[in-house]
């Protein structure tokens, strides 16, 4: 197996000589389009690559797992999408370490033990990770911060007008 | 200051998208942090690319630092490090391990015999299986390996001669300092 190297491959190529068929004339055409649809089905059923589940269950698992996993080398894949040859290899580990019983959550440890809390796509409440959960809130805080001092501003303002009675418009 | 105050907020916006800029430069953007760094390096148990019945393990490669560089025949930026590595080796001041990841033996012998082979001992992983306890996702990655064998130092991507000046001797130099 030849699998490409990191950055001179796309991470999906599906290069399809659809475009030749439609040149060809007449009943070729009709043939040549059942042949490349059967051939287009064919690809896509090898792009799937089935695993032997143990049960329907257990291929739903396997499915939504792979789904909340990041691909490290097609970095906005999931496992589950990404055709990149790594992807194929850490979605062959999650199957073998399915079979052998383990959890999701061993699983995912596994994972973030080798390719850190970079392939969780829900990453979880750490340290490192609080500005990520917690900066959007910080941000609405500041803004409403601002919010209350520019209105206590204006109605400290607005009374001073009636004494001065004067507005230079510079209070935007 | 309220006159002030657009000025100031536009400066604060423009120092963050520079430093962006400046920050996406000096890093890959695509580079994982490795969790394994200053952590012992993954047991392995691998046949050597030229002698397959000869197995070389962790073990065995205890007491000196050596530099574990990930290639592949298929990868082509290895191409463009190796070179690098080529004029490197012998002043590297670490053993040079390499890592064939992933592929077919025939052909990595034939790709060492056309580009030269820089590397002292060679190991290969053609299932790419104990590559996944490294974390490797790609090649060409390398990892720097102290005496104990500790991971202390890992660099994805191809090692250009800015790596290598800038990141991999001082690393290598930090190793001879503390291991006399």
């Amino acid at each position: 197996m030849h699998p490409a190297s990191r950055r001179s491959a796309p991470c999906a190529r599906n290069t399809s000589p659809y475009r030749k068929a439609f040149r060809a004339h007449g009943a070729l055409l009709r043939q040549l389009l059942v042949v490349f649809l059967l051939l287009a089905g064919f690809a896509h059923a090898q792009a799937i690559e089935p695993m032997p589940f143990a049960d329907h269950a257990q291929e739903l698992r396997f499915q939504q797992l792979t789904r909340q996993l990041r691909c490290p080398m097609c970095q906005n894949e999931t496992l589950a999408d990404s055709n990149a040859p790594i992807a194929r290899d850490l979605r062959n580990q999650i199957f073998q370490m399915m079979q052998h019983g383990q959890s999701d959550a061993q699983i995912k440890q596994y994972l973030v033990a080798r390719y850190s809390g970079f392939v969780l796509y829900d990453p979880p409440l750490t340290r490192g990770t609080w500005l990520l959960w917690f900066g959007p809130l910080l941000i609405l805080l500041c803004g409403a911060g601002a919010v209350a001092v520019i209105i206590r501003k204006r109605s400290r303002a607005a009374t001073g007008l009636s004494r001065s009675a004067i507005d230079n418009g510079d209070d935007w | 200051m309220s006159r002030l105050l657009p000025f100031v907020a536009f400066m604060l916006l423009a120092g963050l998208f520079g430093f962006g800029i400046w920050w996406n430069t000096q890093h890959d953007a695509n580079a994982i942090p490795t969790p394994l760094l200053d952590k012992p390096a993954p047991a392995f148990n691998l046949p050597q690319l030229y002698q397959p019945a000869q197995k070389v393990g962790k073990a065995d490669l205890l007491g000196t630092p050596y530099l574990l560089n990930v290639f592949a025949s298929w990868c082509i930026e290895c191409g463009v490090e190796h070179p690098v590595l080529q004029a490197a080796a012998p002043t590297l001041g670490v053993r040079l391990v390499g890592y064939n990841y992933k592929d077919a033996p025939d052909d990595a012998k034939r790709w060492l015999a056309e580009h030269g082979n820089p590397y002292s001992l060679l190991i290969a992983d053609e299932s790419g299986h104990t590559a996944l306890d490294f974390g490797v996702y790609g090649a060409p990655e390398s990892f720097l390996i102290d005496a104990k064998g500790v991971i202390r130092y890992k660099h994805i991507g191809p090692i250009t001669p800015e790596v290598l000046a800038n990141e991999l001797k001082p690393a290598i130099a930090a190793l001879r300092k503390e291991t006399p």
